[in-house]
């Protein structure tokens, strides 16, 4: 079947995409590789009261109703693994499942965290903050009995007052940014985020949570997995200040500066990308969420890294705009289209802000001994990139991804593509840009896929059949 | 161990290089893992360093494992089903 649009992913933006397409009368089709609706925000176990105590988890009961409801043709489970343009539309290969073909295409395929490497962060027991909450959300289970919370970013504060309900105890949350800047720009800032922020606060403080800014943490110790953590307060330049550095004893650390937008589709049709405030590769889009190749749209987290309201916003519009691209109704009136357009502009006003005031540490690369893993899957150790740039004259982060390995094993550099990039263009004594990111977000595979699925039968268009372009 | 048990859901065995680990239905293998006090299930081709969860979501493939025979399957993301056989690698 032919759809008027495919949309990738099934958490805030794409939930609100499909919705909104499907009620102005498009023929809509949702890909989602997870087994449950909801993405990572919403995601939630097997049993239907899992997901209750989510924030906004009345928005997602509605658009999830709203969801049954409609003839969208949604599939569970369906990671979508390549994407083609075909003369009338795009053909996407879905895992397990026979190829979709659609008009257009949205791309909603969100964020997962950003990681830093420091001294022992290739220990079991250390994991990035979305770890901690998915085992929680998805599976019931706690990260540990003790367990530090370290990073950048308001998601820190739910991560620790969700392990605090589960009855974890939580040693710490250490934020390395200053959320006291926030101050400075009260307008910028909705009601609602700040009584949100108060509620995490006093639960922090009910269980005599320390809670510290400008700190990070810097190492993590133990044998077989973390025992311990080293915690330090950071200069300006994010340095940890000498003697500041103390030992906090943990069974785990959950550790995240930010999140990176998953772009490998839009990549692989060639979508332009820039470099965003808070150093991540997002799509160019126009206000009505076009990318820059057409019957292309984004919206949420792949658009510049906002948080779930502003990827509900986007969603909404990006539906609307969907259909009328298609020739259907708008599904709303053009008072609230307008709305929605503002409200969209002060949820990016605020994401600039958040942006700002939880920026990866600058000097997090001074955390780093010789022997530091950059990369965790081909253990290439930070002395082995400084080599490829200082030595041998290496760039650009593509040339040490290609003396290095970095990048190059069972992640794709999907965990070191940040930081080696990043660490590649200070070692050359420049800024980071897009191309450093897009050397290592390149994956035209965008999910592994078992051979017999690339060795199937092709359908009856010849998909699947290697054409030279 | 670090488990919070959903109230009043049925479990079940999984099996973990051989030994017995108890799973809830909606569970992925690598919850049931971490809940029995399993941190690494895999060591590294070059140090042999262990590993186990590090992303939880399926993008940083630290958590390969052979489950029901099938190798380098993302423990974060498999489903955990009763009298599953996970091997560590």
């Amino acid at each position: 079947m032919n759809h008027d649009v495919a949309v990738v992913g099934a958490g805030p933006a794409g939930l609100a995409t499909a919705v909104t397409a499907a009620r102005a009368g498009c023929r809509v089709a949702l890909l989602d590789s997870a087994p449950r609706l909801g993405g990572q925000f919403w995601r939630h176990g097997a049993s239907e009261s899992s997901g209750r105590e989510h924030q906004a988890w009345s928005v997602f009961a509605a658009l999830r109703a709203d969801l049954l409801d409609s003839e969208v043709d949604y599939t569970a489970a369906a990671a979508v693994w390549f994407v083609e343009s075909t003369p009338d539309g795009f053909r996407l290969q879905v895992t397990g499942h026979p190829p979709v073909r659609a008009r257009r295409l949205v791309v909603a395929t969100g964020a997962y965290d950003r990681a830093l490497p420091f001294p022992g962060w290739d220990l079991p027991g250390v994991v990035t903050p979305g770890a901690a909450q998915a085992l929680l959300k998805g599976s019931g289970v706690a990260v540990g009995a003790r367990v530090v919370v370290a990073g950048a970013g308001p998601f820190l504060l739910p991560v620790a007052t969700g392990l605090l309900a589960a009855g974890a105890r939580v040693a710490g949350v250490y934020e390395a940014g200053e959320p006291l800047r926030y101050a400075r720009r009260p307008g910028a800032i909705a009601l609602g985020k700040l009584a949100e922020a108060a509620r995490y606060a006093a639960t922090l403080a009910r269980h005599r949570v320390p809670y510290r800014t400008g700190h990070a943490v810097v190492a993590a110790h133990g044998e077989s997995a973390v025992s311990s953590v080293e915690v330090g307060r950071l200069d300006r330049h994010g340095a940890v200040v000498s003697g500041s550095r103390r030992s906090i004893g943990c069974d785990a650390v959950t550790v995240g500066y930010g999140f990176t937008p998953q772009l490998e589709l839009p990549l692989a049709l060639g979508c332009g990308t820039w470099l965003d405030v808070d150093g991540s590769l997002v799509l160019e889009v126009d206000v009505a969420g076009r990318t820059t190749v057409p019957g292309v749209y984004a919206a949420g987290e792949v658009t510049g890294v906002g948080g779930a309201d502003l990827a509900l916003t986007e969603g909404r519009l990006v539906g609307a705009v969907v259909a009328l691209a298609s020739g259907r109704r708008s599904p709303y009136p053009d008072s609230v289209l307008t709305r929605m357009l503002d409200r969209r502009a002060s949820q990016r006003r605020f994401a600039r802000l958040m942006h700002e005031v939880h920026a990866p540490p600058a000097g997090w690369p001074s955390w780093l001994d010789d022997s530091t893993l950059v990369c965790r899957c081909e253990e290439v150790p930070l002395a082995r990139v400084r080599a490829a740039v200082t030595d041998l004259g290496a760039t650009d982060a593509r040339t040490v991804r290609g003396l290095c390995r970095t990048g190059m094993g069972w992640c794709q550099g999907r965990t070191c593509g940040y930081a080696t990039a990043a660490l590649t263009a200070r070692l050359g004594g420049r800024a980071l840009t897009a191309a450093d990111l897009v050397a290592y977000a390149r994956r035209p595979i965008a999910q592994p896929v078992p051979l017999a699925e690339l060795a199937g039968p092709a359908d009856q268009s010849g998909g699947k059949r290697y054409r030279p372009a | 161990m670090s488990w919070t048990h959903l109230p009043g859901a049925p479990t079940f065995s999984i099996r973990f290089d051989g030994e017995p680990v108890t799973a809830v239905p909606g569970q992925t293998v690598a919850a049931a893992l971490w809940a029995a006090g399993v941190r690494s299930w895999r060591a590294t081709r070059g140090a042999g360093a262990p590993r186990g969860l590090f992303c939880g979501i399926g993008a940083c493939f630290d958590c390969l494992v052979t489950v029901d025979g099938v190798p380098d399957q993302r423990a974060c993301l498999v489903p955990a089903r009763p009298d599953q056989q996970v091997t560590s690698r």
